[in-house]
């Protein structure tokens, strides 16, 4: 979608990308939790450029009361771009690629909820796209964590998801929008980090069987570092600057 | 009671392992006990356990509730109680046995927006908690001020065998029931106590994880008194 041929330089012959960064290195992130009074759960993320709030509802009842589940909590999710997040606006009706990304941050949160101890309840998480940049389905999965922690919803492991990509051969953490529309491949990955377990994996783009293992390596390890803001932003809004 | 060991943790934090008992708040994986909740972790005897910090009151059989009567039907009323449930008051259990859904009518008893002092009857998985007012106590609070707090806080807000609550009453002169869900009804003939209890109970619901809590309400109560 009115993709330019630019003439930038993806990887410079020290390793250094479009944006200055190193090839294992994320954009800056920051992290808040609870910054919404009428939600029950909260977050603002800004991952590089991406800019997005996360809220969370619930537990709480069904409506429609058909899509209730008897012996167990459902989630419900909604990524939705503001009509002001890209630099072209934006319809703000759901396009596709938001109902798929919307049905994939269910899912990569699923596995993590404790929906089990809330029969006929439902989980409702929102999510707002103010400014988007390469890589919000990963900034979105990790605000819609935090929101879901800081509403109390009882969660097995955190969340904490990055992307790992290819750009002029090589392997690189956390795909930008340039290195996404000129780039080889873009592997979006989320991840509970104490569980060990991967909760979302998509790629796309060619990769030898080499090259994915070592981009799904970048790509956890990415999601490590990401958890450790989560972890700050959740201890900063709850504990303060108190000694744990 | 001196050998709990506590820690600030958040969801997928590993408490600890070993030979544990798995209580509220933990998941036991492997041989891990990770927290699932925003909270503080506590270590005793042979259990591990997190009182959360936040989110929503779970009702447990024989808890002393405050409710807010949202709506009714012919049979029974429907009361918020900061639950993921509404709280099923029973017609039954207000008109008594005789009640005919002919002839009584609900809103002649509560109406929406009252307040109703209760104790949770029944509850499990399958079914809304059941609510029961038939008891000492219990029924429509005619007066008072409503204060809602963290149903995570409530024990903070009582104290040790009441220790709190009773620093407040002494020197307030108000008197204060607190429902286990986190709805607080605060009355108090003067104004002034009133106000001071008021804030005694939000300052506890803002600092419940501070120190020497209870020393600190009672400067606070204290120095305003002069």
């Amino acid at each position: 979608m009115g993709v330019k041929k630019t003439d930038i330089v993806l990887l410079d012959d020290k390793g250094i990308r479009c944006d200055g960064r190193k090839i294992d290195e994320p954009r800056n992130i920051m992290i808040k939790a609870g910054v919404l009074k009428n939600a029950n759960g909260s977050a603002y993320i800004e991952f590089g450029e991406n800019k997005i709030l996360a809220g969370v509802f619930g537990p709480r009842d069904v409506h429609p009361k058909h899509l209730a589940n008897t012996d167990r909590g459902i989630l419900r999710c909604r990524y939705h771009m503001e009509p002001f997040s890209v630099s072209e606006r934006k319809n703000p009706a759901p396009s596709r690629r938001e109902i798929e990304i919307s049905k994939v941050i269910k899912e990569a949160l699923e596995p993590a909820v404790m929906l089990e101890n809330f029969p006929r309840t439902v989980v409702d998480v929102y999510i707002e796209v103010l400014q988007a940049d390469g890589g919000s389905r990963c900034a979105a999965l990790d605000a819609a964590a935090v929101a879901l922690a800081d509403a109390g919803i009882p969660m097995r492991d955190m969340v904490s998801a990055c992307a790992a990509g290819k750009v002029a051969d090589t392997i690189v953490l956390d795909i930008n929008n340039e290195e996404d529309q000129e780039g080889q491949a873009d592997m979006p990955v989320a991840y509970m980090p104490n569980l060990e377990k991967v909760t979302l994996l998509q790629l796309d783009g060619v990769l030898t069987p080499a090259e994915y293992k070592k981009c799904i390596e970048t790509a956890i390890n990415g999601c490590k570092i990401v958890y450790e803001i989560q972890k700050k932003a959740l201890k900063d809004k709850f504990f303060g600057d108190m000694s744990p | 009671m001196d050998d709990i060991k506590r820690k600030y943790v958040i969801p997928g934090d590993v408490i600890t392992t070993g030979p544990y008992r798995a209580e509220e708040n933990v998941n036991l994986v492997g041989d891990k006990i990770i927290a699932t909740t925003v909270g503080i972790s506590e270590i005793y005897d042979s259990g591990v356990r997190v009182i959360p910090l936040t989110g929503m009151y779970v009702p447990r059989i024989d808890d002393f509730i405050i409710g807010i009567v949202k709506s009714h039907t012919s049979l029974s009323w429907e009361l918020d109680m900061r639950s993921c449930y509404p709280g099923i008051l029973p017609a039954q259990d207000v008109f008594g046995r005789d009640f005919n859904p002919k002839v009584d009518e609900l809103t002649s008893r509560l109406k929406k927006g009252d307040l109703v002092a209760a104790r949770i009857a029944n509850f499990d998985r399958s079914r809304d908690p059941l609510i029961t007012i038939g008891d000492r106590d219990l029924g429509k609070i005619e007066e008072g001020e409503l204060v809602k707090i963290s149903p995570s806080k409530v024990p903070r807000l009582i104290g040790k065998r009441g220790s709190m609550i009773q620093t407040i009453e002494n020197a307030t002169k108000a008197l204060i029931t607190i429902g286990q869900n986190g709805y607080i009804v605060v009355s108090c003939e003067e104004p002034e106590g009133l106000l001071k209890a008021l804030d005694a109970i939000r300052m506890i619901d803002e600092q419940a994880h501070v120190p020497n809590l209870t020393e600190k309400i009672q400067e606070m109560l204290g120095s305003n008194s002069e």
